[in-house]
């Protein structure tokens, strides 16, 4: 299964390293991973997005728990949940679809960062399953390239463990 | 006051306790080894290669259960050490490893003599850090001795650049250490305790694991109360050996791959098994779905990742296995008023059957000098009152089969990461934290040529160390394993041309001494024994013998092959490849 996990670490020279290198060192698969500051600097955060059975997924916790730099593991599969991403999208239509493009563009609240005679650069935020089907809409219409930033995620303020 | 880098590590090492540093100079780290020239308190101990120096320090370690420390300088200097963390790391051995490292400014520009160590060692230690400002350098060493002996103990890593320890800055020592993500859990949950004491009131053939944690925490006095007041036998992991004693009443000796058929037995026959400091290890467990199939597992571990790691557990208890033991024994006692040695007589007496059906044993010869008598003797001739250190393989089996360990930190072995070249430096490091002790590493001829140059440190600091080789001329436990599951094609295991053990070691002004008979052993152990040198011996033993009991890796640990049963086994075994 699927799990979201929201690591606390302190901002040090080699945590990253140390986290990747946990789960490339135990075989665990990473999906997705992003790191920002928080309000305090000396702290960042991290949410992985990782999948493995009920063992797996202790063992992640419990080896993230384990490394010294780790604050804090929550697990956010546990509890509902608000999570997002963003994907950077630069397609090139042909010219009888780029009115659809625009219009899917918008029926998913994208926003067209760049355009040129060929191409838009789309952005669209979501869950993970939006921004899956707004790749497989703009498919056929020529996708150049596109980036996404991986998942971020936070617990509701008013939230029960599942 | 204003003190250089190398004068604040120095400062702290003293500090810190430290009397005896293993280490190797170089380039980057003259700055240190500077200071140690005239220094009355810190005595360095220069070994002939890195590697040596961190398992000298390892042993030394898990003689004194203090943190052993580790000066090298960069570049090959660090890399060297890297064997040594990764057996301290999987053996839970507290280190302080300092390595040079070229200036911060030429860091990542490829300068002679730079690895990224920090890097390169970071799966392989419990924590290590660059330090890059010689502001921060006492709170770095300080917490490294932290982070090296508390919780799970590990090898911690320094690097420490030739400008932060030529810099220099005003000293502060500080008194407490705090790390907000470093919290290791102590105490274990009370109502764990009690459900555990329960499950084990109701037990009735239950078993103990006691594993490499009983010694690291020093709970052996524990372990001892707990079997012997509610009458339940003990097995000992390889790394728990000493952990309670090996000639006591209720000792099953060693599970496992090597391990005695009383104690597979046991463990698969078991209702209830108290693991205690151990990890479940694939040798330990052998397949594991048809591990201990009856029994219940209560599993108390200082590490939260031990538990349901590698097997599922009923009863899991975090936290420092002395003080959880010292709980759960009390509770016992106030508890439970059963007369224990009645409750568990039928198992204690099935436990005994097991025992007598199929002893420890070997097939003795007066003609060749079986290995395993080697290793009888030398617990005879001792009273079993000796430090005990191993290489890998063969010897380090039969060191572990048939020596009785009775005290903790007596039997120094590489049980995780299961290191050749182990053994004859940690007797060094053994010896030093240990003077009067005798020391004895059990080698093969194979292990003992991977840290030979060590001689020449255990001669110069004149370490009574002895070395006995059990000379078979092969690889022996590899040649095992291709003689039962690679149709005796062995594969680069002969090591024909061994050197001459005996003249080796006289030239590098040790005593050899060599033995090709069974009458022979025992003089040559005592004349060792005798002599306040370095010795090496040269046990030319029985090449053609194997470690029994063996539980092939992958089958079920009651699945064991016999030496009598040899061939049926074997041709089974055959069979299936």
């Amino acid at each position: 299964m699927r799990h979201t996990i929201s690591v606390l670490v302190e901002n040090k020279f080699g945590v990253l390293s140390r986290v990747s290198g946990l789960f490339s060192g135990r075989g665990y698969n990473i999906e997705s991973l992003s790191v920002g500051e928080t309000i305090d600097p000396q702290i960042s955060i991290m949410t992985i997005v990782t999948s493995g059975d009920d063992w797996v997924i202790e063992q992640i916790t419990k080896q993230l728990n384990k490394l010294i730099d780790v604050i804090k593991v929550v697990d956010l599969t546990e509890f509902d949940h608000v999570q997002r991403e963003m994907i950077l999208i630069k397609v090139a239509p042909k010219r009888e679809n780029k009115v659809e493009v625009l219009r899917l563009a918008e029926i998913f609240r994208g926003r067209v960062l760049d355009s040129s005679p060929q191409t838009f650069t789309i952005e669209v935020t979501g869950e993970e399953k939006k921004i899956a089907a707004f790749i497989e809409l703009m498919k056929p219409m020529g996708i150049k390239e596109f980036v996404r930033t991986g998942t971020v995620a936070m617990a509701r303020e008013i939230s029960k463990k599942k | 006051m204003k003190m250089s880098g190398a004068e604040i590590v120095v400062e702290c090492l003293k500090r810190e306790g430290v009397k005896h540093i293993f280490g190797y100079p170089g380039g980057v780290i003259l700055n240190i080894f500077d200071l140690l020239y005239d220094d009355k308190d810190l005595k360095l101990i220069l070994t002939r290669h890195e590697q040596g120096a961190v398992h000298a320090a390892d042993g030394y370690a898990r003689v004194t259960g203090r943190p052993g420390v580790v000066l090298v300088t960069s570049g090959p200097g660090a890399t060297n050490t890297v064997t040594g963390l990764a057996t301290a790391s999987m053996d839970s051995i507290p280190l302080v490893v300092l390595t040079g490292q070229v200036p911060t400014v030429l860091i990542g520009n490829d300068a002679f003599q730079e690895a990224d160590i920090v890097g390169i060692s970071r799966p392989c230690t419990k924590y290590n850090i660059l330090s890059k400002d010689v502001k921060n350098l006492s709170k770095e060493i300080r917490e490294a001795f932290y982070i090296a002996r508390t919780g799970r103990p590990g090898p911690v890593l320094i690097d420490l650049p030739k400008d932060v320890t030529s810099g220099k800055t005003d000293f502060v020592w500080p008194e407490q250490v705090s790390i907000r993500s470093y919290n290791p859990t102590y105490e274990g949950n009370k109502w764990m305790i009690e459900k555990a004491a329960r499950a084990i009131a109701q037990s009735k053939k239950p078993l103990i694991i006691a594993g490499g944690g009983c010694i690291l925490s020093d709970a052996s006095e524990e372990v001892r109360e707990l079997a012997e007041f509610s009458s339940i036998p003990v097995t000992m992991t390889m790394m728990g050996l000493g952990s309670f004693p090996g000639s006591h009443d209720l000792s099953l000796g060693m599970p496992g791959m090597h391990g005695t058929f009383y104690a597979n037995k046991s463990i698969q026959n078991a209702d209830l098994l108290i693991a205690i400091g151990m990890r479940f290890d694939d040798r330990v467990t052998g397949k594991i779905e048809a591990f201990a199939p009856h029994a219940k597992i209560i599993h108390i571990d200082i590490d939260p990742t031990s538990i349901r790691k590698n097997v599922s557990v009923d009863i899991p208890i975090v936290g420092d296995v002395k003080r959880i033991l010292t709980v759960l024994n009390r509770v016992m006692k106030e508890e439970m008023k059963e007369q224990w040695s009645e409750v568990r007589k039928a198992w204690l007496k099935q436990v005994a059957d097991w025992k007598h059906e199929r002893p420890m044993t070997y097939t003795r010869s007066d003609e060749v000098i079986k290995p395993q008598f080697v290793v009888e003797k030398i617990y005879e001739l001792t009273a079993g009152d000796a430090i005990i250190t191993t290489e890998v393989g063969q010897n380090q089996m039969w060191a572990a089969q048939f020596y009785k360990y009775d005290k903790p930190r007596t039997w120094l072995s590489s049980g995780g990461l299961g290191t050749m070249g182990y053994g004859f430096p940690a007797a060094l490091g053994a010896q030093m934290a240990a003077p009067d002790k005798l020391v004895i590493d059990i080698a093969g001829d194979g292990s003992i040529q991977m840290n030979i140059q060590e001689l020449a440190t255990a001669v110069i600091y004149k370490l009574p160390v002895k070395v006995a080789i059990l000379n078979n001329r092969y690889l022996g436990m590899v040649r095992q394993w291709q003689e039962l599951f690679f149709s005796e094609r062995y594969s680069h295991t002969n090591l024909d041309v061994t050197p001459d053990f005996v003249a080796l070691a006289e030239a590098y002004g040790a005593v050899g001494l060599r033995a090709t008979k069974p009458s022979e052993v025992e003089p040559v152990l005592k004349e060792a024994f005798s002599i306040k040198r370095t010795v090496f011996m040269d046990f030319v033993v029985d090449w053609k013998e194997k470690v029994y009991p063996m539980v092939p890796a992958g089958a079920s640990i009651d699945e064991m092959l016999f030496e009598e049963k040899e061939k049926p086994a074997e041709k089974k075994l055959k069979a299936v490849k």
